[in-house]
């Protein structure tokens, strides 16, 4: 072979083999002058990303790999639920409100029925708060779950992602032996629940719950003590509290940062006041302490279950008043699930006024008297607040919904600013939005 | 609990003929007709009371001269704010010591189309709504700023409390309330070209065409209704 010199690659010996030098093109005249003195580079990140968390967009300023500024267009997943929700009964409103945070719908359901009873003036039968309590505690475990696998996804730890759906799964077959469906439940409606728990469930919920023990150990194993995980979030998307009250952040993000703010104990309701449960802290306000105090929540959240499950005591599931409670009770027949054949034979051949109600409650729904209310539940991601406005009617005149998720968001430039764009993925995992509840 | 509001006609209260049927011709109610609020009278109850004595010692501008109502219902108190005095209330709000309401938990904008109380029917139908928590005293108060169609302007909150952007951007979005002094007032759910606030009552909703024998569904609006 006779060798030719390249003019675009010299050669030249050395005592390891042969280096050649790759010039060419018109690289050495475009940096004979002076370099920019930025270099800046604009990234448009998402709407459709696989690591921001369903269709979240970010433009990021980049220098070199710092992000020196983040932005956050959303908006992606409008569906103009509050709107929606005028135009349909009060009772209708549960099956809109369950479709925004999708990974929490029992906690916009219950939020949202709150709101209705605090308008009406009445309060669910105490079984139904026990069984509304319950199933938001399971709801809080999947939703944790979940956040963990995608979190562990963006970061590359796939195991977390199988295991975590895999432990979320095992939640969503308790939702839907209760309820009938894996999410969108509409379960919770106002004046109580949509039926009773079937038989059967207090044991599958005991099981249920040795069982997730089993889950948070593996992920003890598996996560906790793992370097990579360790460093990929130690020290990343620093919040303190006074970031987070500014920023109107709350939920596990507030509490990493230290302050111990949680609705179910400032500001109880459905009973949580009578439970014996912890709120986990942590001091550091990074995502490592972010992932600690969610997964100490689980534990927590399986103490609640196990405790409101020791606390079920007989009787109703929904309000007595006939002007209120949804007629008929959900009945197994020969043709699957539907009203219960009693219930259709009293209102069809014994009570003329039974079927009146059931004509009115089902057409035309419950009036609500006129005015405002705010009601606020601890969502998995912080304060789920309901501000409904009733003119009177049968519907809803306005249903705002303060959702966390969209709150939360805001706090991405705060949290990503000047870190490196691969900590960007660690610090929207933390912060954990769903964007179903984001753009409702 | 039931001053503020107007005349109740129990659950099923029976307005115009009672029709449910639709054959006698349904008349359509002006949504939140009945929302007329009044003045409550103190005490307050609660907590309440403590507030507006504090706001009363140490707004500046004087309590009667930057809120204009106060309305105590189901628990809650709504105090009804003049915009020029908001931003200073709300700085207020969250500095006093006795007051300390650090966290906004919420904005959002609400039309009471056709309603106000007598005497400013079409003035103020825009209202901003500001749910405020103390941490500290563990309080919740609501206060609500009312606009009129041909001046929407309110004063942001942003500079008090900077989470307060994205939910005015919303309800600009939405309702079409321009927040003076607001860092970037545009679209956040609405796409950028959109036009018009969908969520204000008189926004007209799109029906639904369907292929069949030339039929349409009309909107959720014109719709048959029981109410």
């Amino acid at each position: 072979m006779t060798s030719t010199t390249d003019p675009y690659a010299g050669a030249r010996e050395t005592t390891e083999g042969r280096v050649y030098t790759v010039t060419g093109g018109d690289w050495e005249s475009t940096f004979t002058g002076d370099l920019p003195a930025e270099e800046r580079l604009v990234i448009n990140m998402g709407p459709q990303h696989p690591s921001t968390h369903g269709v979240l967009r970010l433009v990021l300023d980049l220098e070199g790999e710092t992000v020196t500024k983040a932005r956050v267009v959303i908006g992606y997943l409008h569906t103009g639920i509050e709107k929606n929700a005028e135009y349909r009964t009060w009772t209708q409103g549960t099956t809109f409100v369950t479709r925004m945070d999708y990974l929490a719908p029992i906690f916009n359901e219950t939020a949202y029925c709150l709101g209705v009873e605090k308008l009406l003036g009445v309060e669910a039968p105490p079984r139904a708060q026990t069984i509304r309590l319950l199933l938001m505690e399971i709801n809080r475990v999947a939703s944790h779950w979940v956040w963990l696998a995608t979190g562990g996804l963006e970061l590359g730890a796939l195991t977390g992602m199988t295991n975590g759906f895999r432990a979320r799964e095992k939640c969503l077959d308790v939702l839907e032996l209760v309820t009938g469906l894996r999410m969108n439940h509409a379960f919770v409606r106002p004046g109580g629940i949509a039926q009773d728990l079937p038989d059967g469930a207090i044991e599958k919920i005991r099981v249920w719950a040795d069982d997730q023990d089993t889950e948070l150990a593996g992920l003890a194993k598996l996560l906790a003590g793992q370097p990579i995980w360790q460093r990929r979030l130690k020290g990343v998307g620093y919040l303190n509290v006074e970031g987070c009250l500014a920023l109107g952040v709350t939920g596990p993000l507030l509490r990493a940062a230290g302050l111990a703010w949680d609705l179910r104990k400032t500001e109880p309701y459905l009973g949580y006041e009578d439970y014996d449960f912890e709120v986990p802290t942590h001091a550091d306000g990074d995502c490592w302490s972010r992932f600690v105090v969610r997964v100490e929540e689980m534990h927590q959240s399986l103490v609640l279950v196990r405790q409101a499950v020791d606390r079920l005591e007989p009787g109703p599931v929904m309000v007595e008043d006939k002007k209120i409670a949804w007629p008929a009770q959900l009945a197994l027949g020969a043709d699957g699930l539907g009203n219960s054949l009693e219930h259709v034979k009293k209102i069809m051949g014994q009570s003329m006024e039974a079927l009146i109600h059931h004509f009115k409650l089902v057409t035309e729904g419950f009036r609500v008297p006129a005015g405002q209310i705010y009601s606020a539940i601890e969502s998995p991601r912080g304060e789920l607040g309901m501000h409904l406005v009733s003119g009177g009617g049968t519907r809803p005149h306005r249903v705002h919904v303060r959702e966390p998720s969209f709150v939360n968001l805001q706090a991405t430039a705060a949290l990503s600013e000047g870190s490196l764009i691969a900590d960007v993925i660690a610090s929207i995992a933390s912060i954990d939005p769903v964007m179903g509840g984001v753009d409702r | 609990m039931s001053e503020p509001i107007g005349p109740d006609r129990g659950m099923f209260g029976v307005s115009g003929t009672g029709d449910t049927s639709g054959f006698g011709g349904l008349v359509r109610l002006d949504p939140g007709a009945a929302v007329v609020p009044q003045s409550s009278e103190r005490p307050y109850g609660g907590y309440f009371d403590e507030v507006a004595d504090r706001l009363a010692v140490v707004l500046t501008a004087g309590f009667d001269t930057a809120v204009h109502r106060v309305v105590v219902d189901r628990g809650e108190i709504t105090f009804f704010v003049h915009r020029e005095h908001l931003v200073a209330l709300c700085q207020t709000l969250r500095d006093d010591a006795d007051l300390r309401f650090e966290l906004c938990s919420s904005v959002s904008g609400v039309d009471y189309l056709d309603t106000g109380t007598v005497g400013e029917q079409d003035a103020a139908r825009l209202h901003a709504v500001y749910h405020l928590t103390s941490m500290t005293f563990r309080r919740r108060i609501r206060l609500e700023v009312a606009v009129g169609l041909d001046d929407p302007h309110i004063p942001s909150v942003t500079g008090v409390y900077p989470t307060a952007d994205w939910q005015e951007r919303e309800a600009w979005d939405m309702f079409g309330i321009v927040f003076d002094g607001h860092p970037a007032l545009t679209r956040i759910l609405m796409p950028d070209d959109w036009a018009g606030h969908p969520q204000r009552k008189d926004y007209p909703l799109g029906g639904v065409p369907v292929e069949y024998k030339g039929a349409t569904i009309p909107p959720p609006d014109e719709r048959r209704v029981y109410q």
